[in-house]
């Protein structure tokens, strides 16, 4: 663990855990903390293990061996990898938000603008497309005032423009708050700027540390190809621009949510 | 089983009295049979429910307890039987439902000095309701809505997403368990309306019908009780009217409802 990261007691915490499905370790010794205002980013390539480390950090799986903890009465907001909503249950986006059993009443609306989502208030769940869900499941995230939000692969199926829009809700977040965020991406293109700690795995931490650094560690290389490095200034490029035209996130969707589906 | 003299305005007005009472308990808990794909862990209940009414005469206590006793057991024996995967559940449902039917049909032929009216059992004799039925019906009604109120919220996130339930601090087996229970005490009490073998429809078709009109989960929970009790209302109707069997009457009317309503269904999504 490198010096810089910031020492106490962390929010959640996964020591030396491993997982095995019959014979197969799908995770090995890996440890993992999210500490208060830091953006820990997990990548890692399909199948490495990085929902799996995730279930257990949350308490939904049992690993074989290592220990989970977390700091007593926190609030997490969690936006799961996989989301339907069967047609059969009528559900409206409002009412998906206000599911929740102790969420901030009265907060619907502006959650949703946070997102870009305010538009679709009224709408079926199950008439928005993939990346309209993913806002709206942050946006259901941030309505329990978090202090840790666990996000697995928040922006899968949104646009460019619209993940960098929601890595800004989330970093807003982080500095509003002090909030602890565990990012999950199979994608090394949307490592964000913002990210303080990236871990990198494929059932065992490959390399972890500052995006810098990792982004040049050979472990990484070698996992995601030479390709990775320029992704990611790509990327990285791409973000400021986005940032220095207009400064804050800002409304793509003036237009039909119809319009989405092209991106998505 | 019916005491006391009684005049036919008497029966009929404590025929649709129950009959209201488990339409209005059977709509909401429908709803959740209908979101969660359990009409045939519903219908396996019911089935069971004969194996209740058997060990109810058998160990002489009032057969709604011994439906409710026996539905608790199949939901807990389908529930460790679901830890191994070599059977799926469908598989096991239709195991534990007929076996119980079965069950429940030779333990009722051993016992001579009962005459059991088995049609009344499967397919409900309304019109035989008598207050004590009814006073069952209503407490065991009240006792699932109060319940139902308490833990909606909870019952509906996970319906919707169950991890995401667990993270935000619902305890899923508890609630599963709570839900099964009320199934269970529907079925106990909706038998004597409907029978084993239709306590099913009165849950299942006033929920597929709300469906086409509700645009929140609160709102099919309540069309599905109205529906619900206007089929019962024009069931016993119609019975009456044409002398019918009233439960079979009820149920005909619902799913004429349903077919009704999904006849029409582009003027709907216009809307």
């Amino acid at each position: 663990m490198p010096p810089e990261r910031i020492s106490g007691a962390p929010l959640a915490e996964a020591k030396d855990v491993s997982m095995n499905f019959g014979d197969t370790p799908v995770i090995d010794h890996v440890s993992l903390a999210i500490h208060e205002g830091e953006i820990v980013t997990l990548i890692g390539p399909n199948g490495s293990g990085k929902t799996t480390l995730v279930r257990i950090i949350l308490n939904l799986q049992k690993p074989t061996s290592g220990t989970t903890s977390w700091r007593n009465n926190i609030r997490v907001g969690y936006v799961p990898q996989h989301f339907t909503v069967p047609e059969t249950i009528p559900l409206t986006v409002r009412r998906l938000l206000r599911l929740s059993t102790d969420h901030i009443a009265g907060k619907t609306q502006e959650v949703l603008e946070q997102v870009g989502m305010a538009y679709a208030t009224n709408q079926p769940v199950q008439s928005l497309s993939g990346g309209e869900l993913r806002r709206v499941l942050l946006a259901r995230a941030l309505l329990r005032d978090p202090d840790l939000l666990i996000l697995d692969e928040p922006t899968a199926g949104v646009d460019v423009g619209g993940q960098a829009e929601l890595y800004e809700v989330i970093k807003k977040l982080r500095d509003d708050r002090n909030c602890g965020v565990l990012l999950v991406s199979h994608d090394l293109h949307l490592v964000m700027a913002a990210t303080d700690h990236v871990v990198c795995i494929n059932h065992h931490v490959c390399c972890e540390g500052h995006p810098d650094s990792v982004s040049q560690a050979p472990e990484y290389l070698s996992l995601f190809g030479a390709e990775a490095t320029r992704t990611l200034a790509v990327y990285t490029h791409e973000h400021d621009h986005h940032h220095d035209v207009t400064g804050e996130p800002i409304q793509h969707h003036d237009h039909k949510h119809e319009h989405n589906h092209d991106h998505g | 089983m019916i005491t006391g003299d009684f005049t036919m305005d008497d029966f009929i007005w404590r025929a649709l009295v129950a009959g209201l009472g488990v339409a209005a308990i059977s709509g909401p808990i429908g709803c959740f049979i209908v979101w969660r794909r359990m009409a045939y862990f519903g219908a396996t209940l019911a089935h069971a429910a004969l194996l209740g009414v058997a060990l109810g005469f058998l160990f002489d206590v009032r057969i709604n307890v011994g439906i409710v006793i026996v539905c608790i057991g199949v939901s807990l024996l389908l529930a460790a039987l679901q830890q191994q995967r070599k059977i799926a559940t469908d598989t096991l449902l239709g195991i534990l439902a007929h076996g119980a039917l079965a069950a429940g049909l030779v333990v009722l032929s051993f016992m001579e000095s009962v005459r059991v009216d088995l049609m009344a059992y499967l397919f409900g004799d309304i019109l035989a309701v008598s207050i004590k039925d009814i006073i069952w019906i209503y407490a065991g009604g009240t006792a699932c809505i109060i319940g139902l109120c308490a833990l909606w919220s909870r019952l509906l996130a996970m319906t919707i997403h169950e991890d995401l339930a667990r993270v935000e601090g619902v305890n899923v087996s508890w609630v599963r368990l709570f839900y099964m229970l009320l199934i269970a005490i529907v079925v106990a009490v909706g038998m004597k309306v409907v029978g084993m073998l239709l306590i099913i429809s009165m849950l299942i078709i006033p929920a597929a019908v709300a469906r086409q009109f509700a645009k929140t989960p609160e709102q099919m929970a309540i069309l599905a009780s109205v529906i619900g009790m206007v089929s019962v209302g024009l069931g016993i109707f119609s019975s009456l009217q044409w002398d019918t069997p009233a439960g079979p009457s009820i149920v005909v009317i619902a799913t004429l409802m349903f077919f009704l309503t999904y006849l029409l269904p582009t003027q709907q999504k216009a809307s």
